[in-house]
């Protein structure tokens, strides 16, 4: 029997969410900040406005919904799944206030991709977006690559119970450390170094190529989030191409391996550690993974005569292939340059990459690497059971931080996740067709979408059908909260219409 | 007589001649329409190694490497980087940012739709460049309504957590 919630269970839902909002509210204080800075008052006044606006909401949830009752499984995802859509409209009213976007759903779209570290953009007339709102569109990556929630679990949430709860909610089913509140701060540790590091790297480089040195320090920063949050966004339209610049390119690869490295993985190698990094089944299947898609893109590539000399083949082919595997999203292409001069091998290699992902507990979207692992050991054991005598005892091992014996419920939550993904992959690439784009871009274009990529060649534009709009912005919400929060969401509102 | 038209004719050949060439070797000879950057994208293929002429806005910053520099122009769909020497793109006075519009220029040069020697990049290499309108510095005009907005917003905050202030009380 299905039990209809009742006004406790949303008192508490919406009370989390109040909190989780006032926190929001006050990440936009940076870009408010920005915007003072190099004197753009106007773009201000839209963080002032959409803060306050989501201030209010977030004091009047907590002012109503007050109470000290223990957050159950259900209200904890469900709050993860709402904090997501409040997250978007709040973020999306401040980029539509700058009169870059075509509608509000394309800021919504915008705010989206930017949380779920995608980089699909809608952005109009980029190249003249304030400063303001160019370090917004950023800050999202950087606050969704590490989990929206995460950054209330740090500051606002006492008590570890809910704090898990909500934590397992956006994704994470890995604590780096025992307490999910001191995994939280760890993340945010290890990604504000890098984020330090990578500002002065990027930048240096942006100066020496020519960059006014304060570009070249506040692209060197955007760019930064973007590529270690695998995001994607850019502060130009034509994305890393603007740069055109060797060094850069090399300088957003490490950024983006960094960036799709699981954070459990980060903490062994920072307290000492390294050889874990070789012998880890994400970071070998990550390697494995890569080399095979490679060899297939370069052929693809070869074929169709796409690039005259290898170095330009390697440089083109690896760098996107990169991008892509780890869920960022940068390009040195145009985006019609993949459907009019790449091969479908090239653009299917590219598909499996995006769809394949990064590793888990990082800020990569798509299936991820320790599945993929796991999957692969599984088929090995079955194989090997079908080879060796019946009474021959099979044992699979993989090495995770620590060597874990393969169980069956371990695969049955990989292939159930995975199964998902495709899922969702088709679903998108099948509304992209009924829109009469051929099967092949539908597909590139959704699986870059549901895997939190952002690689694209060419379908997302503000010229597209508003139901692709919110199509899109689905694949790239459930796509990065990896399903269970929004099934709960999804059971939530049906136990509200038909539970008794 | 007839000898001395000849010499005219031939002097306002001679003149001619001069007033075609003297551009192709100042590089400003081109085609005599510019051609759009989705064109150049999607006819890459087709593009490849010819001179066009290509218009739009400087955004960005004028990236000096070497004697060279690298401007990126945009049509208003896409913007293409172009390869110039530095003398050549000190002669822009803006370029395009939030504050300031940058200067539309036209640019004639060679196509490369995976340039060689920028590591495969769609990109012109400049011959010569034209500033066909000057740009100039955006004055922010302050929006009264947003300011309003805000004056009303920042009341009901007041008014939010007096109430949750009372009530903890």
């Amino acid at each position: 029997m299905v039990l209809k919630p009742n006004l406790d269970d949303i008192k508490n839902i919406c009370f989390y969410l109040g909190k989780i909002m006032l926190g929001l509210s006050l990440t936009m204080l940076l870009p408010l900040m920005v915007g003072v800075l190099f004197g753009e008052y106007n773009a201000a006044l839209d963080y002032l406005i959409a803060g306050e606006i989501t201030a209010i909401t977030g004091l009047l949830l907590i002012f109503l919904c007050r109470n000290d009752k223990e957050m159950s499984w259900m209200q904890g995802m469900i709050v993860v799944s709402l904090t997501w859509i409040v997250a978007m409209l709040a973020g999306g009213f401040a980029l539509y206030l700058s009169g870059h976007f075509k509608s509000f759903l394309d800021a919504c779209f915008e705010t989206m991709s930017g949380f779920a570290t995608t980089g699909l953009t809608l952005c109009q007339d980029m190249d003249h977006l304030p400063y303001a709102h160019q370090f917004w569109r950023h800050v999202t990556m950087f606050l969704g690559g590490q989990g929206i929630v995460i950054v209330a679990l740090s500051f606002f949430v006492k008590g570890s119970s809910g704090a898990f709860k909500m934590y397992v909610g956006e994704a994470r089913d890995e604590r780096v450390l025992p307490n999910v509140i001191s995994t939280s701060r760890f993340i945010w540790l290890v990604s504000l170094v890098y984020l330090a590091l990578g500002t002065v790297t990027l930048g240096s480089i942006g100066l020496l190529n020519g960059m006014r040195a304060h570009n070249a320090f506040f692209h060197g920063a955007c760019v930064f989030m973007a590529a270690f949050d695998t995001g994607g966004f850019t502060p130009q339209s034509q994305n890393i191409l603007y740069y055109h610049s060797f060094a850069y390119e090399v300088a957003t690869i490490v950024c983006m391996l960094l960036g799709s490295i699981n954070f459990k993985l980060h903490y062994q190698v920072w307290t000492g550690n390294r050889k874990e990094l070789f012998k880890n089944i994400e970071s070998s299947a990550l390697f494995v993974s890569i080399s095979l898609l490679f060899i297939l893109v370069a052929a693809g590539l070869e074929r169709s005569g796409t690039y005259s000399s290898a170095i330009t083949l390697f440089r083109k082919g690896f760098y996107q292939l990169v991008s892509g595997h780890t869920g960022t999203g940068f390009q040195t292409i145009y985006a019609q340059q993949f459907v009019n001069e790449w091969s479908d091998l090239s653009l299917v290699a590219v598909v499996f990459a995006m769809g394949l992902g990064g590793a888990i507990c990082s800020t990569t979207g798509g299936i991820k690497m320790l599945r993929l692992g796991i999957i692969y050991k599984a088929l090995r054991e079955d194989i090997k059971r079908i080879i060796l005598p019946e009474k021959a005892v099979v044992v699979q091992k993989f090495h995770h931080i620590k060597d874990i014996f393969l169980e069956d419920k371990q695969v049955r939550s990989a292939l159930l996740i995975t199964v998902c993904y495709f899922l969702l992959y088709i679903v998108g690439a099948l509304v992209g067709m009924i829109f009469h784009y051929p099967f092949l871009d539908a597909l590139f274009e959704s699986t870059s979408a549901a895997a939190n990529v952002g690689l694209s060649c060419g379908i997302t534009a503000p010229g597209m059908h508003p139901l692709l709009k919110l199509t899109y912005i689905f694949q790239m919400w459930a796509g990065r909260l990896e399903f269970m929060s929004v099934f709960a969401l999804a059971g939530f509102f049906v136990a509200a219409v038909k539970g008794k | 007589m007839r000898t001395r038209i000849e010499s005219i004719f031939r002097v306002l050949g001679f003149v001619s001649v001069l007033c075609f060439l003297w551009p192709c070797a100042t590089g400003v000879c081109a085609p005599a329409e510019a051609v759009s950057s989705s064109v150049l994208i999607h006819a890459a293929k087709e593009m490849d190694g010819t001179t066009v002429l290509f218009e739009g806005e400087v955004i960005g910053d004028i990236m000096r490497r070497g004697t060279y520099a690298w401007v990126n122009i945009h049509d208003g769909i896409n913007a293409i980087g172009c390869w110039m020497p530095f003398a050549m793109a000190q002669t822009i006075a803006y370029t395009g940012n939030y504050k300031t519009k940058g200067d539309w220029v036209a640019v004639s040069g060679e196509f490369h739709r995976a340039c060689p020697m920028h590591g495969g990049d769609l990109d012109i290499h400049a011959h010569g460049l034209k500033i066909v309108r000057g740009g100039q510095v955006v004055i922010e005009q302050s929006d009264t309504a947003k300011k309003n907005t805000v004056f009303v917003l920042t009341g009901v905050v007041c008014l939010v957590l007096i109430l949750m202030r009372f009530k903890q009380a």
